[in-house]
């Protein structure tokens, strides 16, 4: 079982979505993240999808997307080079002047921006990768009693080919 | 000149040649209807229950190689195909179906008779779509005509809503479509197709799998040139049956749950198995870890899907059964099977298929007469033990077609599906071999018969039990009888064994019940009069016929295998 990467260029209509999730939810795969907007095409989406599954499963999943007559084309970004980004905001409640400091500290080492700050607040606004992501809200938990989180989710694309450079 | 979406409606369904439409009114189909009534062309079938309505168009479908064509009413019209349409997304029957939806402005509103059919749908159907533009209409009709009838066939669902019937929009309803996203197989990979032949070529105890997908892409003839030319043995699954002619020698039987034991115990045995056509569901592998263990497996199907999802394979291969057998048979050399086949006929004279002969009026009995009656009819079987034993006991060959539901089991799917075979070939006779429970799933279609003129001959094999299910716990819960007596009353004692003397009467009693439809109704309980009363049934020609046979009521289907165990571990007595 390991972590994998797909994405899919999806016709841009109503339910394709639902199809696509359901496809997960009826049949139990493991979906641990999905996001989803329109390309440079508004005609075609493109989902970034991430699962946990073993290799038989996760050519099923492909081979079980790529016959949805939606769905045009599935794109494995396993074992590719990607860039790969997730948007976090991470707020941090009820801490004195000396935390607040601490929350800088750790902004900086993360390089995440200082979005917002209130009196007893800070929220900080992440763009990293999703297991840095993870790093973050690990330690952000383990420091402090109060933190709300959101996230979205990650994106990714092929980095350019090196001959293209 | 535009003209409104009820006119295009018609237009389309002229266009893809379509001659007869299963169809049941209601409010958001009335325009439809409306359109269909000025028209002559297209005959309009009125069923008495949409499930009814879903499994006639299957059938229909079935026999005909056409697509099977359904227009319903919303939400609880449309709610009541569902049955149908997973039925046939699992056995790949294509059909196109309309379903009515409320004016788009009322959507989501609760309306009456709404309901978001096509996200209720969207797992059991090949693709459904709501059309929301006027001017999508032609393009979204022949879209699912396409999808419907190309690749793996499956059901596709229109959801019309009621203001786009009346709209009006472009009348030209395209030729041809291209769909980005939809590109079924239409090739075979040779390189990977010559892999699997070299492995074929370098056993010694090679075997044919067939499924169902020789029947639906037409590959009889060739898998049967290819098998005799090789001189390879054949087993098939049940929808597989008949992809070569059951009284070939090279013909094993049917492999599965309920298969021939020389047909189980060849695929535990075999060294190749060159399988066709089968998504190797767990009724034909049982336990996987056991299935074929000494088998190097190539697999042919032309769901990429279905390849290595249950079983791993050693050579996959995705293509049509048809092209690739066609390109196998350039090659067919003819391998020494000599031994390996003397090998299975006396795994067969140990273990043949039989059942006993000394109480009484036995399925295996009716079904040799019904074999021995009719030269060309098209089988069709409800869900149940009567479906098992035909499909162990009915020959077929090209001039005999067995229709079943397989993938679903679907009781209630036989009557109507006969029935719908028979529309689509009123010049076959049509025989439905049903049981007692199943047929009353959707015996109101017994009307539907009589008024299309379809005298189909429904063999009722009454054992008053639901009996396959009966047979289970009979074998491993203690014969605790749970809720499958089809006579039990409220005085019955609780803890009944089975029939004896004091037993209720049946209800219905079928052959008046016949007879109130303006059908026939025959009953049969001892052997001597079985080809009597097929012999009369094939007289009646106005309206169906009724036949009941009264089988033994714990009457059990042997062999058998329990849910997953090995195939080769089967109970045999
Ligand atoms: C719609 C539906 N409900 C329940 C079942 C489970 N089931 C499978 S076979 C069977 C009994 C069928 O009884 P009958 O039609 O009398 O046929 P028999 O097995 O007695 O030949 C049942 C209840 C099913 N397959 N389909
Ligand atoms: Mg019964």
């Amino acid at each position: 079982m390991k972590n994998r990467w797909i994405a899919l260029y999806v016709e841009n209509q109503v339910g394709v979505l639902a199809k696509v999730s359901g496809l997960f939810s009826g049949k139990s795969y493991n979906l641990q993240s999905l996001t989803v907007g329109t390309t440079e095409d508004e005609t075609v989406s493109r989902m970034t999808i991430c699962v946990t599954s073993d290799d038989v499963t996760f050519e099923q999943i492909k081979k079980q997307l790529n016959r949805m007559v939606e769905v045009i084309k599935v794109i494995d970004l396993t074992s590719v080079p990607i860039h790969m980004k997730e948007i976090l905001f991470a707020k941090v409640l009820h801490i004195s002047a000396a935390e607040k400091q601490e929350v800088y500290q750790i902004a900086q080492v993360f390089h995440v921006e200082v979005a917002d700050i209130g009196n007893d607040s800070v929220l900080l606004e992440c763009k990293l990768t999703e297991r840095r992501n993870n790093e973050l809200i690990t330690l952000l938990k383990s420091k402090f009693r109060t933190i709300e989180v959101v996230r979205g989710g990650a994106v990714a694309i092929e980095s350019i080919s090196t001959s293209c450079r | 000149m535009d003209i409104t979406g009820r006119k295009l409606f018609v237009k389309a369904l002229q266009e893809e040649g379509v001659d007869t439409i299963f169809g049941y009114p209601g409010g958001t189909v009335t325009d439809l209807f409306d359109e269909l009534y000025k028209q002559d062309c297209i005959e309009v079938v009125l069923p008495r229950h949409e499930q009814g309505l879903i499994h006639e168009a299957e059938g229909y479908a079935k026999s005909t190689g056409k697509v099977g064509v359904c227009l319903v009413t919303s939400g609880p019209g449309a709610t009541n195909i569902m049955t149908g349409l997973a039925d046939a997304h699992y056995d790949s029957i294509p059909l196109v179906c309309f379903t009515g939806q409320v004016p788009l402005s009322l959507i989501g509103n609760d309306a009456f008779q709404e309901v978001d059919i096509v996200g209720m749908t969207r797992s059991i159907t090949k693709y459904g779509v709501t059309v929301r533009r006027r001017e999508d209409l032609g393009r979204i009709i022949k879209m699912a005509f396409h999808i419907a009838a190309t690749g793996k066939p499956g059901p596709v669902l229109i959801d019309i809503p009621k203001d786009i019937q009346t709209a009006t929009g472009p009348a030209e309803y395209p030729s041809n479509v291209q769909i980005r996203g939809y590109k079924p197989n239409e090739s075979v990979h040779v390189g990977q197709l010559k892999k699997a032949y070299k492995l074929l070529r370098s056993a010694k105890k090679p075997l044919i799998l067939a499924g169902g997908g020789i029947n639906i892409s037409k590959a009889n003839d060739q898998l049967l040139q290819f098998a005799e030319k090789m001189q390879i043995p054949v087993v098939t699954t049940i929808m597989g049956k008949g992809a070569i002619p059951t009284t070939h020698p090279l013909y094993v039987g049917n492999s599965g749950m309920h298969g021939k034991y020389a047909a189980n115990i060849a695929v535990s045995k075999c060294d190749v198995l060159f399988s066709i056509g089968t998504r190797f569901n767990d009724r034909i592998t049982g336990d996987l870890n056991e299935f074929a263990p000494k088998a190097k497996i190539v697999h042919i199907d032309v769901d990429t899907a279905s390849i290595s999802r249950n079983v791993a394979v050693d050579v996959p291969v995705v293509s049509d059964a048809r092209l690739a057998l066609e390109k196998l048979l350039e090659w067919a050399e003819t391998l020494d099977t000599e031994k390996w086949q003397e090998q299975i006929a006396e795994w067969n004279k140990t273990n043949p298929l039989e059942m006993r002969r000394d109480h009484g009026m036995t399925p295996q009995m009716i079904l040799e007469h019904i074999n021995k009656t009719f030269a060309d009819a098209i089988y069709v079987t409800d869900v149940g033990q009567h479906q098992m034993w035909a499909t162990q006991y009915l020959e077929l060959d090209a001039w005999h077609q067995m229709i079943t539901s397989g993938g679903l089991g679907t009781m209630g799917f036989g009557l109507p599906a006969a029935i719908g075979a028979k529309i689509g070939n009123p010049d076959r006779e049509v025989v439905c071999i049903t049981g007692d429970g199943g047929l009353q799933m959707n015996i109101q279609e017994m009307a539907t018969a009589v008024v299309q003129g379809a005298p189909v001959i429904i063999c009722l094999f009454n054992n008053y039990y639901l009996g396959m299910v009966r047979q289970m716990q009979q074998l491993f819960y203690g014969k605790r009888y749970a809720a499958t007596c089809l006579r039990r009353r409220k005085t019955c004692p609780a803890n009944c064994k089975g029939p004896n003397e004091a037993c209720p009467p049946y209800t219905p009693d079928f052959i008046a019940l016949a007879e109130s439809y303006g059908a026939h109704g025959i009953r049969v309980e001892r052997e001597e009069d079985i080809q009597a009363a097929l012999d009369q049934a094939r007289t009646y020609k106005d309206a169906p016929t009724i036949i009941e046979f009264m089988i033994a009521t714990e009457e059990i289907v042997l062999p058998m295998v329990k849910g997953g165990n090995p195939m080769s571990e089967m109970i045999l007595k």
